[in-house]
């Protein structure tokens, strides 16, 4: 007991003093979730704009592959992307593997299917929804589509809140492609798998309480543009 | 095009869905001005007239000939989640109309739909009774030479309605053409200037108001008067 009250007060310690390894940690996880987010967004939101308004053939399988992609074990597509950036891969010459541009590809694929699945759904809920009403007031199609991305300002923020809880959290992918390189590659996960792996608590821990904060963040702002929505009657 | 062509012709209009013909050839010709009312039980095709006459909706055969100038609200209207002005001048921005324009026709058609009170509020907090009423209001300010009316008062109790109807009737006085669909017999009564008598997907007569109410020219209608609930 004492041992777990003393990791904490370490683990406090160091965020209270803004432990210069702990900050660079931070640091680099915000940057390489942020940036993976941004990628996925720019790619999944206009996807699944598309999939919410279009129909064609084939359109079903593309919508069931997304939704397959939302559960992508983050190993597995570590693994496919080692593959991808490995020296002997297709990509090889790129020499991207076990740099943070490649924890980025890693973690931009893991988000990009959910961040275009909820998109996709949020559009086509409100397709239905307004569907006839914009052909009543002589929308375009192109019209039709605009006004409802903007309709859906309040779920589609959510759905990158979902896509930015996956990517911080997850350890998986970031270490096969990073490689957990100190300096370099290490994120707030890996560093929590390898300090715990060697008994060092209170790195793990701090990072770990900061990992649970950014949660409770991403939650507090999800139920903030809830209740914006509630108040704007949407 | 003379001043006095009607702004709807339906000549011999079908539609089918399904397998199922829901008009069967229904042809008329309204009047300029006034309002005309499609009275009918539920069911009997009033609202696929009428979104047929607003081009949501293709004739399987036929012609429908209406005015370029012309406005749906629909029975069940969704608004934008936006504030009561913007939902107003949303079809008008969509037409290019200017900004310092748009803001002067808003706000015409909320004086005249009583809702310039409410016009910052969000659309969609309002009662259905306004919201209603923002949907006329937004259809108005087209500035539509026929106005089409989809059971607009179905959902309401009689204060708004009342409100409602005051606000249709504003819109007919101003010289707007108005065709409404209604399966309200008082209603009809109150707003009518002639009735389009539909029936199992049938135009069984168009009568002026007076007339139909005095000696309808269908069994059917005469049933319907007499508060017989036809099938």
């Amino acid at each position: 007991m004492t041992e777990i009250s003393e990791a904490f007060a370490t683990a406090w310690r160091l965020i209270a003093s803004g432990d210069a390894e702990l900050l660079e940690i931070v640091s680099l996880s915000l940057r390489v979730t942020g940036a993976a987010v941004v990628l996925a967004a720019l790619a999944g939101l206009p996807l699944g704009a598309w999939l919410g308004v279009a129909r064609f053939r084939g359109r079903r399988a593309l919508v069931a592959l997304l939704s397959t992609g939302m559960a992508l074990p983050p190993v597995v597509v570590g693994l496919a992307l080692y593959l991808v950036l490995s020296r002997s891969g297709p990509l090889g010459a790129l020499e991207l593997l076990f740099t943070p541009t490649a924890m980025v590809i890693a973690q931009a694929v893991l988000v990009l299917p959910i961040i275009a699945s909820l998109a996709r759904q949020s559009i086509e809920d409100l397709a239905r929804e307004y569907g006839e009403q914009l052909r009543a007031h002589g929308a375009s199609r192109v019209q039709a589509a605009l006004t409802l991305l903007y309709e859906a300002r309040y779920s589609l923020p959510t759905a990158l809140l979902a896509g930015l809880g996956r990517a911080v959290a997850e350890v998986g992918a970031v270490m096969i492609v990073g490689g957990n390189i100190a300096h370099v590659t290490r994120t707030m996960t890996t560093a929590i798998v390898l300090h715990s792996s060697r008994g060092d608590t209170a790195l793990a821990l701090a990072l770990g309480l900061i990992l649970v904060a950014l949660a409770a963040l991403v939650n507090g702002s999800t139920e903030a543009i809830r209740g914006a929505a509630r108040r704007a009657g949407a | 095009m003379s001043a006095r062509m009607s702004p709807l012709t339906f000549d011999d209009v079908h539609f089918a869905a399904g397998g199922r013909k829901l008009v069967c050839g229904i042809s008329f010709a309204l009047g300029s001005s006034g309002i005309s009312v499609l009275l009918g039980p539920n069911g009997a095709g009033k609202s696929l007239a009428l979104r047929l006459a607003a081009g949501l909706l293709v004739p399987s055969a036929g012609a429908v000939r209406a005015s370029a100038a012309r406005a749906i609200v629909l029975q069940r209207p969704v608004l934008l989640r936006r504030s009561v002005a913007d939902n107003v001048a949303y079809p008008l921005a969509l037409r290019g109309v200017p900004r310092s324009e748009r803001a002067a026709r808003v706000r015409r058609a909320l004086e005249a739909t009583r809702l310039a009170a409410h016009a910052e509020r969000p659309a969609r907090t309002l009662s259905v009774g306004e919201q209603q009423r923002v949907a006329l209001a937004a259809a108005w300010a087209r500035e539509p030479e026929l106005l089409l009316l989809d059971e607009p008062a179905a959902a309401l109790d009689p204060g708004a309605t009342r409100e409602l109807e005051r606000a249709i009737g504003a819109i007919r006085d101003a010289g707007v053409k108005v065709a409404m669909s209604t399966h309200d017999l008082a209603q009809a009564r109150r707003l009518a200037s002639e009735v389009l008598f539909v029936h199992e997907g049938r135009l069984l007569e168009q009568t002026p108001a007076a007339e139909f109410f005095r000696s309808p020219g269908s069994e059917e209608a005469r049933r319907f008067l007499a508060g017989e609930l036809l099938a």
